[in-house]
């Protein structure tokens, strides 16, 4: 425990950090595990989103001009293993790890020298992954859902390194999630029941039960794999007496309700930001935690609407093409619930509003397309296009990723205890949103239009759609850099943050003062 | 997937890009050819609409709250939090909704899945990267291969009508028949389409698909693999011609007597020099997408022919490896793929091209006699 030196700080009578590298590399305090997650998942996000512009800048034309297809598979694959489990997921453990316990009114999380280790797991789990682009045969290139027996039996040289590194991120993510649960039912400030517990609370406890649930499947596929490769079974390869099936059931086990947890803590987020900003109290409380449930158990039988087309029977297509749609009944209850809260309310834009705003009217879009999508005789035609693409894009950049930029920037004042530089982040907003469905609206056409995904070069009558596409990946692509400036210039300064600096927002968190003290709460506060 | 948004974004594109046509500028789906893809498209169209009607509802109530009730303006929030008529209300009517949504889908479905009582079957397998077609009653089959030329590709030449959508051999249907298709794959994981048919379907290595289709307009449709399959997935079109039923099968006892005199070249006495022409296409179509065109591979996974040991000396395993491919690497077995003659051809031209000079070479009889030795 050298991270905590024994010496008291003057104000609050707590200890401080301890000084240098040791403070990071030792640390157990949540605030400085959570900021470790947050920049790691930002400089995830710099390096996936780079692979992004490799992408856009290859489809920008027709022909191949700039990589050669290997090197563009390697680069579709890499972007969304990087996003998915290095930019969004590490971002909402990041958040958790900040504000769960100043939410429900914790010193610290509840399992602190674990907490370090499934945070120091991380970058070694994405060292090994990234170093794979430069080992012989190159990076994975079979698609971030790394069908077999492509990954397997076809995969390059690098693909045991690839599970090694995922098996790694694994551990942690189910460590992060053990240590979310244990703080959630341990923690709690007296009087704080499970149904007064704030929603970002909420929604990452379910969240953490479905990452407990499907983690170790995906262990369970990637070791399948890992098998195949070294030690001669033959678990996807049907020649062996295997089944390459099994590897989709296996892997849209996990892969569905892993979408679920990039998703259910921005819900929740979102659910403090619409009300302080509508100065309004949420609306349907007890609806939002029932319907994130609902999602999440829902999330469980969905799976195979990833594979209408592999061809399964008649009465299994049925079946997930009905429980798919009811999904549309707990996600539509939400977005009435926040349409409603901002209803009659007394409405301010400030940027963490803009976002959570676009966040509900673009995730509605993603939803539409989702629902298109669940229609298994239509899904013949969507399947591996790019109306695919658009739509997991909708849901995700818009949904995950302005979801955190929502949170960054509405509890931006309380962590550095200054305030951010609203034009600026205005700016960072409208150039997001532009850029955003400049790049993504264009998809759906193009997938409508009969263009496969996942491809290097394209016929000529998509050449024009994914022109406009490319330019607003760029712009969306270049508008980043300017959040990377807006958080390094509010860390260092800036007009001093109130403890509560949204007069509508609500909480135990707006109760510390800003920024919040190095241990949070030592004497537990009361929730009436 | 709003229309307005669409026209909108198309608008757009239009004002920022005047020189382009728009007639490129495709926003929905086609409706297609066939019962199926019409099917589809209406549900497409259904379910569409909805989506619209939801949209500007929910949003229409969002952007009056955004426009109405701003601080800004003085507007002072009311405090209500729930109503349990409104609750229930909003997650009945979407219920129904999705209720009648599914009956149509059903039925759709039902009726794709009907591949009883077919007209032709035929086999439809997925390579990488290419397609072979074989008809199951007429005892013939051809691989399909991309016919764009990497002069293209590589913009060193204009790009054709058809870029990337143009193969050598298509496969050809008779109009008005239902052909029921086989599909499977001999390596990964490939997925035929056609959008114009509404056919869709996972080609998968160990499990035949059946899917069917029935097209009514003699034409030329295309389509692309849509499972990611490796390097070329971008380059393994489908394309389909549909034609009347005489010159189907005309066309069938055509290939058949190709086939038939195909078989017929094992016998014959080949020179040198007649394999090595023979060996420079077969080598183009089914080795040249891995090991190059000049024969440099790309290792580690595609090992380099040109000066390879075992492509200068030892003959035996050079035969083994063609034929039955290597087990556990992306080298297939080539003996059920090629002809006896191809077989031979290729081997003889890899002994002897770019440099590899051996002077060696194979005879189809002796890869006959090779294949059937065990």
């Amino acid at each position: 425990m050298s991270a905590v030196a024994d010496t008291h700080a003057q104000d609050h009578h707590h200890h401080g950090p301890a000084k240098g590298f040791s403070r990071w590399l030792l640390t157990t305090n949540h605030k400085d595990i959570g900021t470790m997650y947050l920049i790691f998942s930002f400089t995830m996000f710099l390096l996936g989103g780079t692979m992004a512009m490799v992408i856009r800048a290859e489809l920008f034309q027709p022909g191949l001009q700039m990589v050669e297809p290997e090197f563009f598979n390697q680069m579709t694959t890499m972007h969304g293993l990087i996003m998915v489990f290095g930019a969004v997921m590490p971002a909402f453990v990041g958040l958790a790890n900040w504000m769960l316990p100043l939410m429900i009114g914790a010193p610290d999380m509840a399992l602190p020298r674990m907490n370090n280790w499934s945070f120091w797991l991380l970058p070694c789990a994405f060292l090994i992954l990234v170093s794979t682009l430069f080992m012989s045969g190159g990076a994975p290139n079979f698609g971030w859902t790394f069908y077999a027996p492509l990954s397997t039996t076809y995969g390059p040289p690098s693909t045991t390194f690839f599970i090694f590194a995922v098996h790694i991120m694994g551990i942690s993510s189910i460590m992060g999630a053990i240590n979310v649960i244990a703080t959630i039912l341990n923690l709690r400030a007296p009087g704080m029941t499970l149904m007064k517990m704030p929603l970002f609370v909420w929604t990452w406890l379910i969240t953490a039960f479905l990452l407990i649930a499907v983690m170790p499947v995906l262990a369970g596929v990637v070791t399948m794999m890992l098998m195949d490769i070294n030690f001669g079974t033959s678990f996807f390869d049907a020649s062996g007496g295997g089944d390459p099936v099994l590897f989709q059931h296996v892997f849209w086990f996990f892969g569905h309700p892993e979408v679920y947890i990039m998703i259910l803590p921005a819900f929740g987020a979102v659910s403090h930001i619409i009300p302080a900003f509508s100065r309004k109290p949420l609306f349907g409380y007890a609806s939002m935690v029932y319907a994130v449930g609902a999602i999440a158990l829902l999330s469980f039988v969905v799976w195979a609407h990833h594979m209408f087309t592999v061809g399964i029977p008649i009465a299994g297509q049925l079946f997930f093409m009905y429980a798919t749609m009811l999904i549309a009944v707990p996600t539509g209850v939400k977005v009435f619930n926040w349409v409603a809260t901002m209803f009659r309310g007394a409405l301010s834009f400030e940027a963490p509003m803009l976002f959570a705003v676009a966040f509900v009217i673009l995730f509605t879009i993603g939803g539409f397309s989702g629902l298109m999508l669940a229609i298994a005789p239509a899904d013949f035609q969507y399947h591996d296009t790019y109306f695919v693409v658009a739509h997991f894009h909708y849901v995700l950049v818009p949904g995950a990723i302005f979801g955190i930029f929502a949170s960054a920037y509405f509890w931006l004042p309380k962590w550095t205890g200054h305030m951010y530089d609203e034009t600026l982040a205005k700016t960072h907003f409208w150039l997001s949103f532009i850029g955003m469905n400049l790049a993504f609206f264009p998809m759906h056409f193009l997938g409508l239009a009969g263009m496969p995904r996942r491809i290097p070069d394209y016929a000529l009558q998509f050449a024009d759609f994914n022109m406009v596409s490319s330019i607003g990946a760029f712009m969306f692509g270049a508008t980043q850099l300017l959040f990377l400036l807006i958080v390094v210039k509010c860390v260092k300064g800036g007009e001093k943050a109130a403890a509560k600096p949204w007069d509508g927002a609500e909480g135990l968190e707006w109760t510390l003062p800003s920024p919040p003290p190095y241990h949070s709460f030592t004497t537990p506060p009361e929730v009436k | 997937m709003r229309v307005h948004a669409k026209r909108a974004g198309a608008l757009l594109g239009g004002l920022l890009f005047p020189a382009w046509s728009m007639a490129d500028w495709t926003l929905n789906m086609a409706p297609g050819v066939t019962g199926t893809s019409n099917e589809i498209f209406s549900l497409h169209m259904t379910i569409l609409w909805i989506c619209v009607v939801i949209g500007i509802v929910v949003f229409g109530v969002m952007f009056w709250s955004i426009f109405a009730h701003r601080k800004s303006q003085g507007h002072k929030p009311a405090n209500f939090h729930e109503n349990t008529v409104v609750e229930v209300l909003w997650t009945i009517i979407p219920f129904v909704i999705l209720v009648v949504m599914a009956i149509p889908a059903t039925a759709t479905l039902v009726d794709m899945y009907d591949t009883a009582e077919s007209d032709v079957d035929i086999k439809v397998t997925g390579y990488q990267w290419r397609w072979k077609y074989d008809y199951l009653e007429e005892d013939f089959g051809y691989f399909s291969n991309m016919a764009t030329s990497k002069d293209e590709i590589y913009n060193r030449q204009d790009k054709s009508e058809n870029y990337l959508l143009d193969v050598d051999n298509p496969l050809v249907i008779p109009v008005g028949k239902k052909v029921r298709l086989l599909v499977t794959a001999n390596d990964v994981i490939h997925s035929w389409w056609v959008p114009a048919f509404g056919v869709k379907k996972d080609a998968i290595p160990g499990f035949i698909n059946e899917t069917w289709t029935r097209v009514d307009e003699p034409g030329i449709y295309r389509g692309q693999c849509t499972e990611l399959c490796g390097k070329d997935h971008g380059f393994m079109p489908v394309v389909v011609k549909a034609v009347p039923e005489d010159e189907y099968n005309e066309w069938v006892a055509e290939q058949r007597e190709a086939a038939e005199r195909e078989r017929e070249l094992t016998e014959k006495d080949w020179t040198l020099e007649e394999l090595m022409e023979r060996g420079e296409q077969a080598y183009a179509s089914a080795c040249a997408a891995c090991h190059q065109a000049d024969g440099s591979g790309a290792p580690p996974a595609f090992p380099a022919l040109r000066g390879s040991q075992i492509v200068l000396e030892d003959m035996d395993a050079h035969l083994d490896i063609v034929v039955n491919g290597v087990a556990g690497t992306a080298m297939q077995a080539f003996g059920g793929q090629l002809s006896e003659v191809d077989l031979a051809a290729v081997i003889t031209y890899e002994r002897n091209a770019w440099g590899n000079n051996t002077g060696e070479m194979v005879t189809p009889k002796e890869v006959f006699e090779y294949k059937n030795q065990e």
